[in-house]
Parts: structure tokens; C-alpha cells; sequence
């Protein structure tokens, strides 16, 4: 017996268990009965079928932020995959002042999104730092619009993403590398071993679990994009709107006189599904690995 | 690349300190521009072609300015109210949680444990619009405690402290158990002396958490008098765009706190993370 009373367990799991069911498993039910209303911020909530999902079929704006989706995947991917792996190698070792570097790596991720946005919004702007070095070292003679032009917009944005998550993965990796064993390292050295056979043979096999898990990670965050987007482009979307991404639809939707939080609700599930192939792509891969 | 520990060749060691000093220009860079521009008076030129990294004339000017257009203080405090309550929430709640489902044996908690796990697959945009309307419904939009409450207990934490509380050897639990201890007892006495350090990367990343989010609360919050520091910074960036200067010191008072708290507490992190705590 562990305890005396029965309720005890019950007690001191009690809070916890009342925020999963109010505010982690009802949302996730009500977001289902939801998309299937027209529910608006006032009133409304009527069931209507499939009309939202009818509805999405034909946002144009939908689509728009879908490609950009697919876009920022495709780009944040191999980048956040790859360069947190080569960071890691290059902390990994402890010479004098490492704890100052691994800390300052980490300063982006420990910002807030918002911040970083008003940062780089400030380098990138048409009269920005960026547009001044570019302008010195003579490589453009107009500014470039970073952040008026749709695809530019779009690709500052996931500049920013990468460059705020590389110190995140970077210590995922950190601590997978502390697992793999120096002693495999040094025997493979004394058995004459080059440095990047090494690489290819010890270190990569060891950070490959880590590495499927970074790059599941890497994927959901690229389709969960919001802030960076929302702050570059001042909250309009870009130009036309067409800089959205599917959260800050959900955003739009879910306020305000154009507020239906029944159609936000179905994008929201949309989304869900979105996030979803990732993960069951990482799980194939390690039942294969195992 | 060389084994790791054993001490690298001086020509290898300059090569990786350079490589150090590049990234960390790429990474602290754009925040010292900000600091930078922070800082430059009227009369500093921040449009220029040619820029100037350093201010001519330093001058706190614009932190008192920012505060004449938005209240900028009164921001800060409500999004330390906000950290305040998650932070709270979460060390209480998650430690009593995670110490019941690893060290007490009851009917349902592989459920409960299975569920809370379960919740990790779900992000947070997804529930966000039917978490707005369950806020609504408690009669709590626009307020702080609107802000604070869905995250007062992180799901994520309760499985961290469960990780933590598992860790800790029965041996130490079965003393106690002989001895007659109850279970708050056990609690106190054997399970949070050694899950400290958990605990404070639960109450450390909480915090940052809880300070830089954004959606959330531009989601609950009408009333700019109420806004936390991340919406409000927005609103200044769309109303007053016209000033760097001014977005720049609301941006290092946004900024600073987190890597004040972070860097204090950093060695508990770093040493998480070498000891392999963050399995990957």
C-alpha cells in the first residue's frame, strides 16, 4: 500500500486532472462540434454539416496559406534538420568561454517571437541595416523589399524561424551527442578512423534517433507558423493577404464583426489533420529502426 | 572534427573559436542593432546608408518616450501577473500530479497517464478558437486571468515532474514507508529534494513561456489597458511605426527580462542537458 486513504492520489492529481478535462480535452471535442456550426463570436450556433468544410474548399486565402505551408516546410526542413547538428558539434567541445557561446545560441530561442520579429522587421526594412550593408558593399543600388514583396515577405519570415529555432535543436542534438559514447569515438580514432568516417559512421548513426525527432518537430512548428508572420507584415498577411499562414486565418476568424468561430473551428481541424502526417511518418521510422 | 574531450591542436582551436565568433555575430548581432538603435538620440541619423553601429550621443530618452505613448510599464506588470500565475499554477499543480501518478499506486492512473500523454499529439492553435469560447463562457475574456488560466497547468509539466519522480531510487521511498510516513510526507521529505532541478526547468521555461506568448492573449485581450507586452508591442509597431527608436527600447523591455532570467539560471539547463535529461 502506498497510501491510507483511497482519495489521496485523487486529491493531489485533482487539479491537474480538471485542466486536462476543461482545458485540453473538452476544447479538443468542442473544436470538432464546433466546425460543424456556424457559431460567431455573437451568437449563431446552429448546425450546418459540412458547410465549413464545403466553404474552405473555395478560400482562396486558404489556399494561398496552404502553399506557404508547404513552402516553409520545404525550406525549414533540411535547414533545421542539418545546421543545429553542425552547432552542436561545434559547442559540443569544452574549450574555455563554451558556456558564454552555448548560452548566447540559445538567446533567440528565449526571446519571444514578437521581439524577434520587431528585430529583424527593423534590419529588414527598406532603410533597415540589411538594405544599408547591402547598398556599402554594392550589391544593390535599390533596397530590397524584404518585407513588401509576397515571396520576399514569406522567405524573411521563414529566415526568421530557422534562425530563432537553430539553438533550440542545437541543444537537442547537444544531448543526444552526450549519449554517444566516447569510448566508440576513441576506438574508431585508434583504429585510424578519419574525422568525417567517423562522422558518417559514430556520430551520425548515434544523433539518428534525435534527428527523426527534430525533424517531426521542425515540420508541425512550420505548419503551426503564426507570430513571425503576423509581426513582419504588420498583421495584414502581406500584400493582397496573401502572406497568411492557416493560424493566423484561424485568428482572424475566431474575433471581431468577420469572427465565425465555427469556420475557425473546421480550419482548426484542418490543421490538426496537417500535423498529423508528420507524426505518423516518425512512427513508421522507428518501428523500422527498432 | 576531433573525439570529443580530448583537447583539440591549436590550429583546429582557432579555427573553431572564429567559427564561434561568426555565429554568434549572426545570432546576437541583430539584437545589439536594436540595443543600438535604442539608444541613438534625435540628432543620431538611423536612416543613413551608411549605418553607424555605435549611438553618437547615448541617451535613455526613448524608454521614457515609449512609456509617454503606450503604457508600457503597466504592460510589463500585467504580463508579469500573467507569468506570475502560470508560474504558480504549474509548480504546484504538475509536482502534485507527476508525484501521485509515479509514486502512487491507484485504479486509473495508467488512464489518467495515458490521457495527459495523449494531449502532447494535440498543438495548442488547434483548440485555440473552442479555448476562447470555453474563457468566454467563464466570464473571463479581456482579462488577465483569462490569459493565465488555460497554461496554469501544462500538461507537458505534469509529465516532466512524473519523469522527475520516477527517477528518484524506491530504495529511499520504501524507507520512509517502513517509518510510517504518509504520503504528503513522502512528498515533502523524500520526492522534491530530489526533483529540484526538473522543477526549476519547469518554473524557468514556464516563465519564458508564459512572457513571450503572443496568440493567446491577443485572442483574450480587447482592452488595450490591459494588453500583456507582446500584444502591446504590436499595437506600437502599427500605431507608431514612424519611430524605431521608440519600438526599439519597447522591444529591449520585452527582451531583457528573459535573458536576464535565463542567463541567471542557464547552468541548471546546460547541466540538464549534458547529464542527458533532455533525451532526444
Amino acid at each position: 500500500m502506498t497510501h491510507r486513504r483511497w482519495f489521496t492520489p485523487w486529491l493531489l492529481a485533482g487539479p491537474a486532472l480538471v485542466w486536462l478535462a476543461v482545458f485540453n480535452l473538452w476544447p479538443a471535442v468542442n473544436t470538432v462540434i464546433l466546425s460543424f456550426t456556424n457559431a460567431r463570436p455573437l451568437g449563431g450556433g446552429h448546425f450546418t454539416g459540412l458547410e465549413n468544410y464545403r466553404r474552405a474548399l473555395d478560400d482562396e486565402q486558404l489556399t494561398d496559406a496552404l502553399v506557404n505551408s508547404v513552402v516553409y516546410l520545404l525550406v525549414c526542413l533540411p535547414l533545421l534538420t542539418l545546421l543545429p547538428l553542425l552547432l552542436a558539434l561545434l559547442v559540443e567541445k569544452r574549450l574555455p568561454g563554451i558556456t558564454f557561446f552555448r548560452t548566447a545560441f540559445y538567446t533567440p530561442v528565449v526571446a519571444s517571437a514578437v521581439v524577434v520579429g520587431l528585430v529583424w522587421g527593423w534590419v529588414l526594412d527598406d532603410r533597415g541595416l540589411l538594405n544599408g550593408l547591402l547598398h556599402q558593399l554594392g550589391l544593390a543600388d535599390r533596397p530590397v523589399s524584404f518585407l513588401t514583396d509576397r515571396w520576399l515577405l514569406l522567405f524573411s519570415a521563414i529566415a526568421l524561424t530557422v534562425w530563432k529555432g537553430l539553438g533550440y535543436y542545437m541543444v537537442i542534438y547537444l544531448s543526444a551527442l552526450g549519449n554517444v559514447g566516447r569510448e566508440l569515438h576513441e576506438a574508431a580514432a585508434v583504429d585510424g578512423a578519419s574525422a568525417t568516417r567517423r562522422f558518417w559512421h559514430v556520430t551520425l548513426p548515434g544523433v539518428r534517433p534525435a534527428m527523426l525527432l527534430i525533424s517531426v518537430l521542425v515540420s508541425v512548428s512550420a505548419l503551426r507558423i503564426f507570430s513571425e508572420l503576423h509581426v513582419l507584415s504588420n498583421g495584414t498577411g502581406g500584400p493582397g493577404g496573401r502572406d497568411m499562414s492557416v493560424v493566423m486565418l484561424i485568428q482572424m476568424y475566431s474575433r471581431g464583426f468577420t469572427g465565425h468561430i465555427g469556420y475557425a473551428s473546421a480550419l482548426s481541424i484542418l490543421l490538426f489533420v496537417l500535423t498529423v502526417g508528420p507524426m505518423l511518418v516518425l512512427a513508421r521510422l522507428n518501428r523500422k529502426a527498432a | 572534427m576531433t573525439t570529443p574531450g580530448r583537447a583539440p591542436r591549436a590550429g583546429e582551436r582557432t579555427v573553431r573559436y572564429l567559427l564561434l565568433l561568426l555565429v554568434l555575430l549572426l545570432t546576437i548581432g541583430p539584437f545589439l542593432w536594436q540595443l543600438s538603435t535604442s539608444l541613438k538620440g534625435p540628432d543620431d541619423d538611423i536612416w543613413s546608408r551608411t549605418p553607424s553601429f555605435l549611438p553618437d550621443a547615448p541617451t535613455l530618452a526613448n524608454y521614457a518616450q515609449v512609456a509617454d505613448t503606450i503604457p508600457v510599464w503597466t504592460y510589463a506588470a500585467n504580463s508579469l501577473v500573467v507569468a506570475g500565475i502560470a508560474v504558480a499554477g504549474n509548480a504546484v499543480g504538475a509536482t502534485l500530479a507527476g508525484f501521485a501518478l509515479a509514486r502512487l499506486r491507484f485504479r486509473g492512473a495508467r488512464l489518467a497517464f495515458g490521457l495527459f500523454a495523449a494531449t502532447l499529439v494535440l498543438p495548442g492553435e488547434v483548440t485555440i478558437v473552442s479555448q476562447y469560447v470555453t474563457v468566454r463562457s467563464l466570464g473571463l475574456t479581456d482579462t488577465l486571468l483569462g490569459v493565465a488560466l488555460p497554461g496554469a497547468i501544462g500538461m507537458l509539466n505534469v509529465l516532466l515532474m512524473y519523469t522527475a519522480f520516477r527517477a528518484v531510487p524506491p530504495e529511499l521511498d520504501a524507507a520512509a514507508l517502513v517509518d510510517g510516513a504518509n504520503a504528503w510526507q513522502r512528498l515533502v521529505h523524500v520526492g522534491l529534494p530530489n526533483v529540484r532541478g526538473m522543477l526549476s526547468v519547469v518554473v524557468i521555461f514556464t516563465f519564458i513561456a508564459a512572457w513571450d506568448d503572443f496568440l493567446w492573449p491577443l485572442i483574450v485581450l480587447d482592452d488595450p489597458g490591459r494588453y500583456t507586452l507582446t500584444v502591446g508591442l504590436q499595437y506600437l509597431d502599427g500605431t507608431f511605426s514612424a519611430n524605431p527608436r521608440l519600438i526599439a527600447a519597447g522591444t529591449m523591455i520585452a527582451f531583457l527580462p528573459v535573458v536576464a532570467v535565463f542567463a541567471a539560471l542557464q547552468r541548471f539547463f546546460f547541466k540538464g542537458v549534458e547529464e542527458g535529461a533532455i533525451k532526444g
